[in-house]
């Protein structure tokens, strides 16, 4: 346990200046390929290895902790580690809470499915998950939004004539397709993409953080980082 | 671990599992049962003197005592322990660093609430963040063993509540008849009695507390449950060892460690109850004096 974390910090220990108190950046862990735990034990993946480029970047020095997400933004606020990197989609409703950096990528692609190409999507039953980015742009479209608690419902629903398109994420959505059941329409981008969880009050960092995202940004680095991790797959800023 | 794990693509057999078991990861899985087992060990005597207070507090003639452990009994009681974990943990962190906020940076202007926010000054930050990761999991570790020693007390408290109120009345006469005073009756007579009628419930108490342990991970300690669920998980090509779902083994695994210590502490508590039911005015010491005489 005591090793778990200190390999991926010390490579945060780049060149630049050392800062007094570590950065400690909360992830959990368990979002493969945003962040995992690799066989030596270690935290690892794409935001492990963006957030020490970041900080390099930044001059400070930074420590991985691992925590639970249910419980991940009341230690940010209570100040038991200073940023989340968990694959945290940027949204109103957690904008309320805390602050976040530039998002370090882009907004994930919505899709609706039905069972056959030519439904309106205006209009008539759409079904999509409670809660999510998806239910809210549905029931602003002008189409009547039937909520399900878990994904797999959502797609029932389409497939027993409950509801006549269903709206998710486009990944979800293309694990699930088949049986007469296709993507219509256009890509729709919702949400802001994933960007650094912070405290309001932590300007300073944030302006650090936002400034090395967008150095990565402009020297094409983060496209290139997304796209190893991402197996080319991925929106290119 | 081994030398011929150098490439894991290569290799497969009985060489792959051997690999595959010593990774520095499954010697974190490990490490857990023991993380696990000191948990149990310093909660169970520490929940027990938590619960022993708080019926002593519940019996007391004095009426402020007397409400203040119903309350304790009562309101921990009545929440459920995964809130409980959330939310009083955070308190409690925030309880001892705005203490320390007032012991170290008394000069300190701004604000420590800041809307949803909690900010001390950096000096009375506990544990300070530039702190090995040992000491923050140490922190973590004796918050989770308060925590679990508090929500465990609430039960194990009424559970010694009722054992004190079942020690016949008689036995407590004869004491006050031989002249001693109320607190030598208490010690002498009440409290070596009322264990063999606490003992059902409080063994009751120890089986749940082994396996609520899994709620660690809210705390920030990864328990044995939490390595069998992540390395069970399936593996894609990305790790050195991938493989499908196997949680189901490693579970399997899990069931065959609860089962045992399960097992280890019937054995045990068996063996306690026999003993303190000697010379008992209950059913089961009548029965053991026959089988003397």
């Amino acid at each position: 346990m005591k090793k778990l974390l200190l390999a991926t910090a010390l490579t945060a220990l780049g060149a630049g200046v050392v800062a007094a108190d570590p950065v400690r950046i909360a992830t959990e862990g368990a979002y493969e390929p945003y962040n995992l735990i690799n066989d030596k034990g270690e935290l690892d993946g794409f935001e492990i290895v963006l957030g020490n480029e970041l900080c390099k970047r930044a001059g400070l020095e930074c420590i991985f902790v691992k925590n639970d997400w249910d419980s991940i933004i009341p230690n940010l606020q209570s100040g038991n580690y200073d940023a989340i990197m968990a694959g945290m989609s940027i949204t109103d409703e957690r904008r309320e809470k805390i602050a976040f950096s530039e998002n370090y990528t882009q907004p994930a692609p919505s899709s609706y499915a039905a069972m056959s190409p030519d439904t309106p999507l205006d209009s008539g039953v759409i079904s999509a998950q409670t809660g999510t980015i998806q239910a809210a742009h549905v029931a602003a479209s002008g189409a009547k939004l039937l909520e399900f608690a878990t994904p797999d419902e959502t797609i029932a629903a389409v497939r027993n004539g409950q509801a006549a398109a269903v709206m998710a994420d486009e990944d979800y959505l293309l694990s699930q397709i088949g049986d007469g059941l296709e993507i219509i329409g256009d890509d729709v981008l919702l949400g802001d993409g994933i960007g650094i969880g912070l405290r309001k009050s932590d300007t300073e960092l944030k302006a650090k953080f936002d400034a090395a995202i967008q150095s990565m940004k402009a020297d094409g680095s983060l496209n290139k980082l997304t796209d190893e991790w991402f197996d080319g797959n991925y929106t290119p800023f | 671990m081994f030398e011929f794990c150098a490439d894991p693509k290569t290799i497969e057999g009985l060489s792959w599992l051997s690999c595959y078991l010593t990774t520095p990861k499954h010697m974190e899985f490990y490490f857990s049962f023991l993380t696990v087992m000191a948990l149990l060990l310093v909660t169970a005597p520490a929940a027990l003197a938590f619960g022993f207070g708080g019926a002593m507090a519940a019996r007391s003639h004095i009426a402020p005592i007397r409400w203040l452990g119903k309350i304790y009994t009562a309101m921990v009681r009545g929440v459920p322990d995964i809130v409980f974990f959330l939310f009083f943990v955070i308190a409690l962190d925030q309880g001892i660093e705005w203490l320390m906020h007032q012991v170290r940076c008394p000069d300190w202007s701004e604000p420590i609430r800041q809307g949803l926010e909690f900010r001390v000054c950096p000096a009375a930050k506990v544990p300070p963040n530039n702190a090995s990761l040992f000491v923050h999991q140490s922190y973590a570790f004796l918050l989770a063993v308060l925590t679990f020693a508090i929500v465990f007390g609430a039960f194990a408290a009424n559970v010694l509540k009722g054992a004190m109120d079942a020690v016949p009345r008689a036995q407590i006469e004869t004491a006050e008849a031989y002249g001693l005073s109320p607190r030598q009756t208490f010690r002498r007579i009440l409290v070596p009695q009322m264990w063999t009628y606490a003992l059902p419930g409080l063994s009751n108490l120890w089986l749940i507390l082994i396996k609520a342990t899994p709620l660690l991970f809210l705390l920030g300690i990864q328990d044995i449950v939490y390595w069998a669920r992540e390395l069970g998980g399936s593996k894609s090509a990305r790790f050195d060892y991938p493989h499908g779902d196997w949680r189901l083994y490693y579970f399997l695994g899990l069931l065959v460690f609860y089962l045992a210590l399960t097992r280890v502490s019937e054995i045990g508590l068996g063996r306690l109850t026999r003993r303190l039911s000697h010379g008992q005015a209950t059913r089961a010491g009548e029965t053991l004096r026959k089988d003397a005489a």
